[in-house]
């Protein structure tokens, strides 16, 4: 076994091409943004999630606090139930408000928390008591219009 | 008389192919089982991965940044009509990373080395090396089809990622430094959106069973080939073919596994 010009050539392969999924995975993805481990688990009720998908990101004042993980129907409220992954890091006091809310006019929804002013902060597992449903522009331009044929009589 | 012959004809093709997609598989199978060699003494698949790795290098490199730049022109274009050009990073990163890295680098891979991998054991048959290795009681599958395999399934996971990060490289030329996209934009909304596991990772599998199944056709083309000159020259054009058409066809169904919309 003697080393080789052709060992030097795999090796600078193997490098480039590991050296290449590195840059995928940390300047192309998110893998340097958040970390799965270190986050808990908060719920909230909405009565209508409009778009909102797993994977939806979690902000608070615009920053990226977590992700949604799941959004399922709880049918003994008719209500729809959204999982969020949120990062250790951060704590959120009992009474924040949770919003869906859609980045620019056309673009994909997200939960956005506004935090209140409580002294205690939700643990693990527990809920959001406070929040407000998605904007869905079908209601709003229904209710536009009936607020116009109001106007005319 | 005509309708017999034909019939006749068309059963043989049909049982031809059965029999065919038979052998195949216990190729497949044999090649695993006598896998052991190949790591070994990896200094075999070491030659193999220069051969099929090291070689498709410069043309998986050229052409992952030209299609990075083609995305990066076209994907620019397109969304100015939207007012969005901030997202052509996620644009640009997610159909590379998703979609045209592992398939461009296997079809690329299908080309530049099945096809030389089929044509170097249909040269071995007709040649009657592989009868030698038989009579000196040298398992040809463990020492030739087996290295050549497990090099191919290392370097195309390898292959497709440098392509998409070449085609990244490409898009960012081409957005931010020849048509000034705020380069913050480009790569905070690109992070934003890619997410490790769903994308990349799928895109890894991806090219891992492309890898496999380039391999396999490649090597059984050049292992079943008649040992003749039209033969090899035959099974080379096959596999470059039914390659081609494996990759897309997989790649139908790992996206619909992968990406079903939620």
């Amino acid at each position: 076994m003697e080393r080789s010009t052709l060992d030097l050539w795999v090796g600078i392969f193997v490098v480039v091409g590991f050296g290449a999924l590195a840059v995928l995975a940390f300047k192309v993805g998110n893998l340097s943004t958040y970390n799965v481990s270190q986050s808990y688990q908060l719920q909230a009720y909405f009565d209508n999630i409009g778009g909102l998908k797993a994977q939806a990101s979690v902000k608070s004042a615009g920053v990226l606090v977590g992700r949604v993980t799941e959004v399922r129907l709880d049918t003994s409220l008719y209500k729809a139930r959204v999982t969020m992954n949120i990062d250790k890091r951060y704590q959120f006091p009992k009474d924040t408000f949770a919003n869906i809310l859609t980045s620019g006019l056309l673009g994909e929804q997200y939960i956005g928390l506004m935090a209140g002013g409580d002294e205690v902060m939700l643990k693990d597992g527990e809920e959001f008591k406070k929040t407000q449903s998605a904007v869905v522009l079908e209601d709003l331009i229904g209710k536009f219009l009936y607020g116009k044929a109001e106007e005319t009589k | 008389m005509a309708i017999t012959r034909s019939l006749r004809g068309i059963g043989a093709r049909v049982v031809g192919g059965v029999w065919r997609i038979g052998f195949g598989t216990r190729f497949f199978l044999m090649t695993l089982f006598y896998s052991g060699l190949s790591f070994r003494r990896f200094r075999l698949t070491v030659r193999e991965l220069f051969f099929t790795g090291v070689m498709s290098l410069i043309i998986i490199l050229v052409a992952g940044l030209f299609v990075g730049i083609v995305l990066g022109m076209q994907g620019y274009e397109t969304l100015k009509r939207y007012g969005s050009e901030s997202a052509l990073g996620t644009l640009v990163a997610l159909s590379l990373v998703r979609e045209l890295g592992p398939v461009l680098a296997a079809l690329l891979f299908a080309s530049r080395a099945g096809s030389a991998m089929t044509a170097e054991i249909g040269l071995m048959k007709a040649t009657e090396q592989i009868s030698a290795m038989e009579m000196m009681a040298v398992n040809p599958i463990a020492r030739v089809v087996a290295p050549r395999f497990w090099a191919g399934v290392i370097s195309m996971p390898l292959l497709a990622a440098m392509f998409s990060a070449m085609g990244v490289f490409g898009g960012y030329m081409v957005g931010v430094v020849m048509i000034g996209v705020d380069e913050g934009s480009f790569w905070s909304q690109m992070q934003s959106a890619v997410d490790f596991q769903h994308d990349i990772l799928n895109g890894v599998i991806k090219s891992v069973v492309f890898g496999v199944a380039v391999t396999v056709i490649s090597l059984f083309e050049g292992f079943d080939a008649p040992p003749t000159a039209e033969g090899v020259s035959g099974a080379t054009t096959r596999t470059v073919v039914q390659s081609s058409l494996a990759i897309l066809l997989l790649d139908v169904i790992l996206t619909a596994f992968m990406f079903r919309g939620e």
